[in-house]
């Protein structure tokens, strides 16, 4: 599914990646853990409730740049700044994690393993 | 191609640059993404222990024709049983860097995943030094 059907299904809002809202996203991980991220080969969305510039830097690193950040936390300016400039994707949302996970996993998204 | 970063003890919210700058360094250089991922994650891995258990350090990174040497001295408490430290699972990470997402005990386990050559040398007291290896 998209990204646009996404942020409808989530009700969520685009925080920055406006101009990526067409792209497809196909696999989802979800962790507040960034060591568990940092283990990924592959590149899934990120579902987090970790919200803070190490989240974005480990995205960075770990290759990921679609994340949906649950429990309507706080995005800052920092996050921003360097979701920008390596071209992410942050979409923020009020629901819970496992709510998040059950409304993709139902629409077709997939986990990775 | 020398390049060399300062890390500062408990500056979280610069852990990682000296990754990101690597990182930009190899993709100009047209390494492969999927070596780049590699040696970045094993970087950031490093960089974010020396913030998060020592009292800051340095990092030195030379990239050659056919390899990236990374190396993290840190100073700090040192590491008094590397072999339980390589664990996974095992760790004496603070609070304050759980919170940031990190201290799961997965920092040097997959600092080797990603490496072709890990030495991790320690004195209790005075310091760490992580060399890692990465050939392209």
């Amino acid at each position: 599914m998209t990204i646009r059907e996404i942020v409808r299904l989530l009700n969520a809002t685009v925080c920055i990646g406006e101009n990526r809202l067409d792209e497809e996203v196909e696999h989802a991980f979800a962790s507040d853990l960034m060591s568990d991220v940092l283990t990924l080969k592959d590149t899934p969305m990120l579902i987090t409730g970790l919200c803070n510039v190490q989240t974005i830097r480990t995205c960075d690193m770990a290759t990921l740049d679609i994340i949906v950040v649950v429990r309507n936390k706080k995005v800052t300016e920092d996050m921003l700044e360097l979701a920008e400039d390596n071209d992410m994707v942050i979409l923020s949302c009020a629901y819970s994690m496992f709510k998040v996970c059950g409304l993709l996993y139902q629409a077709g998204i997939k986990p990775l393993f | 191609m020398h390049q060399e970063y300062t890390v500062i003890e408990g500056d979280f919210v610069n852990a990682g640059k000296a990754s990101s700058s690597v990182k930009k360094t190899l993709k100009q250089l047209n390494v492969d993404p999927t070596i780049v991922k590699r040696v970045v994650v094993a970087l950031y891995e490093a960089e974010v222990n020396a913030i998060a258990h020592a009292y800051g350090g340095k990092v030195l990174v030379d990239i050659e024709s056919d390899k990236i040497k990374m190396v993290v001295a840190d100073k700090g408490p040192g590491i008094p049983d590397i072999a339980l430290a390589m664990q996974e699972g095992y760790s004496t990470a603070r609070p304050e860097v759980r919170d940031m997402g990190f201290g799961a005990g997965m920092g040097l386990p997959n600092m080797q995943k990603n490496v072709d050559k890990l030495n991790v040398t320690s004195e209790v007291g005075v310091g760490t030094t992580v060399e890692m290896e990465v050939n392209f």
